[in-house]
């Protein structure tokens, strides 16, 4: 198909896609329509072939068998060069930009039809006067690798716009944002299909999201079509039930009384922020055994720097950090003496090898545990594979074997495996950055479940998280972080929803 | 199946230098020459009789070091092109230590040689990932300048202060005692030095295949963040890497000087550690592998002068047959991955 339709929403349609990976067939005859100008939801489990089928719409893989219709007229995805000339984008579950251009010059080479000399000056008044159009603002001028990955996200969806895309996919696109920023993200695009413009294909987690913003919506489970409808005229328990094959159990939650005794203390710690910039300084604050300290902001106000600092990523310019009343200088041996775990957020860009097997990435904890605490010399290869194989078990780790490469997982499913290697034996401390991102609500439960788990038993938990609800949810006592500061403090009895808000935005 | 999971690291760098063969075939014929030709005299000149094959088995002994001297960092993600510079000082070292032990016992004379050049080389290349992780220093690049730089201080030193008077149209140091140079084997008419490669191949493999340290090098090669975050001293295994690739890069330096050339002169400066790096990608850097994809490579620079005189090319030909291998096998790197039939998901659901 060649005439492109010059402004306005686009219908796109697949028509029985099948999608295999070698012998493991990830998509099975499924059938969509995306109607213009619809706002269409996309639900599933963790590794039901939601990001595998619309990265089929936009030709980075090549189906199986199956085609596409784009305004009702066969189109040959051949590459993702074919999807955009059509006007399909697609922000992905994994960040796209450059990390080390800024957001201007991301958006700028992200055109097809850049000059081999580029007149930044004009194409900065350019998209200055586009950003006049945008309901929310980026930072254009920093590099990305320094924003955080609310501000990311927000630049990937920008960027499509800015490309002149009619036909929008977007991969968990609120997973980094705060509730009120995906509201104002998700009103906006809503406003745009709306009004014509463009249509919408969301990949989401979250029901709200899709009974608030979405027209219709679609169920994969196990690479198959199991169930859609029109929004209103499907219930929410109709979509779950569809989505898991049966209603998730819900188990009840039980604060147990713990006894509280200090673990972590940070005291006048110093270290300049990502930006090079500002700094960030954080007083005082102590994480004590048998709580759950929640770290409430919004993305970018030095939440990625404090998990750095406390991972030894991150130099201190001054201050101390105590770990059982011992001074803590962030090595193996520490941690694993202190029983101190971390799970960092985008766990494929953090916490794995992604070009090692899964069984390897769930080893990196315990490869070189040594009889009496001692490190070993010689790697152990039956135990990794002893300790792979149980922890796919446990933690429910759907990958096609033990030896694929751990970046050929679904994104929950790769953050499930770390989970796994990182809660498994002993832990009395642990610090956790935004543990849900990208995960079905099953998952999510399970996770919210287990660090209530570990809190009764004593484990000091520090969360750090940009999902304001997950906060007020699971912690005891709530800190808010403002411009690399803390601004706030609460118990969770007293803490509300909208004096947090306030104090995360800044005005305290 | 695990046979056919390995099976892609050998058919494609197999395929690769198939290709590479086949485009230098070209290049000959275009030039008029017979590859045919050129084959049959790589065959003569490298593997076919019992001389052939000591000429083959000498050139492969530093080629096999100074490819360690590449494979090893390279399971760290750095990749090191400078093993010449760690060859030069480390036979100069080797030349320079043979001259004072001279009174001791040959085995323990050579052990402080070997020892001096493994150290000289172990601390240029070491440096080089010290640079990295201090300063930010990008490792190719350094790496390369500081082979230039140890020319010219083999240079100067091999003019000046160690000159053997006596050595006077090629610039020397003064001739070892006979009870210092390596000799034969028995048996197999190659130097000891073939033996050494292969046992530190061994040695390497065991290294990065089965004990913690390698396992813990991968992952900061692979992912330098994840490395952090679970407290694995990156630092040290950088610099410990690097520095050992560069002791194996300087004992082949020991063993051109005390097997080869009988004194640190010029001649050492042969070019092994670039042919090194050729070796040690079309092995994918797994040290088994690199034993014998030196040997070939050995074989193809032993033919060079015989391909000279015969087909009446210049001695570069053989660097142009290494180029073309070399960016073939740069190429076939995107090829990995790409064939399902060496999946576990297609082993697996079968
Ligand atoms: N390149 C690949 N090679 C092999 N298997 C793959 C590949 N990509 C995806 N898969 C497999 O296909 C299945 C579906 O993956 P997909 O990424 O589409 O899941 P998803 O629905 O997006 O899940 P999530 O919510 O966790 O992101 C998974 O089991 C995954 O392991
Ligand atoms: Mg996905």
């Amino acid at each position: 198909m060649t005439g492109r339709k010059p402004r306005g929403a686009i219908t796109v349609e697949a028509v029985h896609m099948t999608m295999k990976f070698g012998d493991f067939t990830a998509l099975d005859d499924v059938s969509i329509k995306i109607r213009a100008g619809s706002f269409h939801a996309l639900l599933g489990e963790n590794g039901a072939g939601k990001s595998t089928l619309v990265k089929c719409i936009m030709g980075f893989y090549h189906a199986t068998s199956g085609e596409m219709l784009v305004e009702g007229f066969d189109a040959q995805m051949t590459d993702p060069k074919a999807a955009q000339e059509l006007g399909l984008g697609m922000v992905y579950q994994h960040f796209t930009l450059v990390p080390s251009l800024t957001g201007a010059e991301n958006l700028v080479i992200s055109r097809a039809d850049v000059p081999a000399v580029i007149d930044w000056r004009a194409e900065r008044a350019r998209l200055d006067a586009f950003m006049q159009t945008m309901p929310f603002s980026v930072p254009l001028d920093q590099p990305v690798s320094r924003m955080a990955a609310g501000e990311k996200q927000k630049l990937e969806i920008v960027k499509q716009l800015y490309l002149g895309n009619r036909f929008l996919i977007l991969d968990e696109p609120t997973s980094v944002l705060t509730p009120a920023e995906a509201d104002e993200v998700l009103g906006y695009v809503r406003a745009m299909t709306r009004a014509g413009e463009i249509t919408v294909l969301m990949i989401t987690h979250k029901f709200r999201e899709v009974t608030a913003f979405a027209d219709e919506v679609s169920i994969l489970r196990r690479g198959q079509y199991v169930g859609g409808g029109k929004v209103g005229e499907i219930s929410i328990e109709e979509m779950s039930r569809a989505m898991m094959g049966a209603a998730p159990e819900v188990s009840e939650r039980n604060r147990a009384e713990t006894v509280k005794t200090p673990v972590l203390t940070l005291k006048g710690v110093k270290a300049v922020d990502s930006s090079g910039l500002k700094t960030i300084e954080i007083d005082a604050v102590t994480l004590h055994s048998g709580e759950i300290l929640g770290i409430a902001g919004i993305s970018g106000n030095g939440q990625m720097e404090l998990m750095e600092i406390l991972t030894g990523q991150r130099r201190l310019t001054g201050g101390e950090i105590r770990l059982n009343g011992q001074p803590f200088g962030m090595t193996r041996a520490e941690a694993r003496a202190h029983k101190l775990r971390y799970l960092p957020e985008e766990p494929l860009r953090n916490a794995c090898a992604p070009r090692m097997s899964v069984a390897e990435n769930l080893a990196f904890r315990m490869f070189d545990e040594g009889p009496g605490g001692r490190s070993a010399f010689w790697k152990d290869g039956r135990a990794i594979a002893r300790n792979a194989t149980a922890l796919i078990e446990a933690f429910k780790v759907k990958t096609a074997s033990p030896a694929a490469r751990i970046a050929s997982l679904s994104g929950g499913n790769v953050q499930r495996a770390v989970l796994g290697r990182e809660l498994s034996g002993e832990v009395d401390a642990l610090i956790v950055s935004n543990p849900c991102f990208g995960l079905d609500f099953s998952a999510v439960s399970a996770i919210r479940d287990r660090l209530i788990e570990a809190r009764n038993t004593g484990t000091a938990i520090l969360l750090i998280s940009e999902d304001l609800d997950e906060i007020m949810e699971l912690s005891d006592r709530i800190l808010v972080m403002s411009e690399g500061r803390v601004s706030f403090e609460t118990p969770i009895e007293t803490a509300n929803v909208t004096e947090l808000g306030q104090h995360m935005a800044g005005h305290g | 199946m695990r046979l056919m999971l390995g099976a892609e690291a050998v058919v494609i760098p197999l395929g690769a230098l198939l290709a590479g063969f086949a485009a230098f075939s070209l290049f000959l014929l275009v030039l008029g020459k017979s590859p045919v030709e050129f084959f049959a005299l790589v065959w003569k000149a490298g593997f076919s009789s019992a001389f052939s094959w000591q000429n083959t088995l000498s050139r492969s002994a530093p080629l096999v070091l100074a490819a360690l001297c590449v494979a090893l960092p390279a399971r760290l993600g750095l990749v090191v092109i400078g093993g010449e510079g760690a060859i030069v000082l480390g036979g100069l070292a080797a030349g320079v230590t043979g001259l004072a032990v001279g009174g001791l016992p040959g085995v323990l004379g050579m052990g402080l040689m070997a020892a001096a050049g493994m150290v000289l080389g172990g601390l240029w290349i070491g440096a080089v990932g010290a640079l990295r992780i201090k300063r930010g220093v990008n490792e190719t690049i350094s790496s390369l300048l500081m082979a230039y730089i140890a020319i010219a201080l083999f240079n100067h030193f091999v003019e000046g202060l160690f000159r053997d008077p006596g050595s006077l149209n090629k610039p020397s140091t003064a001739p070892l005692a006979e009870s210092l140079r390596v000799g034969d084997m028995p048996f197999i008419s190659a130097h000891w030095g073939v033996v050494a490669g292969a046992l530190a191949c061994i040695l390497c493999w065991i290294l990065l295949e089965k004990t913690t340290l390698g396992f813990a090098a991968r992952i900061a090669g692979d992912n330098i963040r994840a490395a952090q975050v679970q407290g694995l001293p990156v630092g040290p295994l950088v610099i410990g890497f690097t520095a050992l690739g560069g002791a194996f890069a300087g004992l082949a330096g020991f063993f051109e000087v005390s097997a080869v050339h009988g004194s640190a002169n010029g001649s050492l400066i042969a070019g092994y550690g670039y042919t090194g790096i050729l070796v040690a990608f079309l092995a994918r850097h797994n040290p088994l592998a690199i034993f014998p994809v030196a040997i070939l490579l050995g074989g193809f620079e032993a033919s060079s002068g015989l391909i000279q005189r015969r087909m009446d090319l210049p001695d570069a030909t053989i660097l142009v047959f290494q180029g073309m291998v070399f960016i073939i096998i740069l190429l076939s790197e995107a090829l990995y991955g790409r064939f399902a039939i060496f999946t576990p998901a297609y082993w697996e659901r079968r």
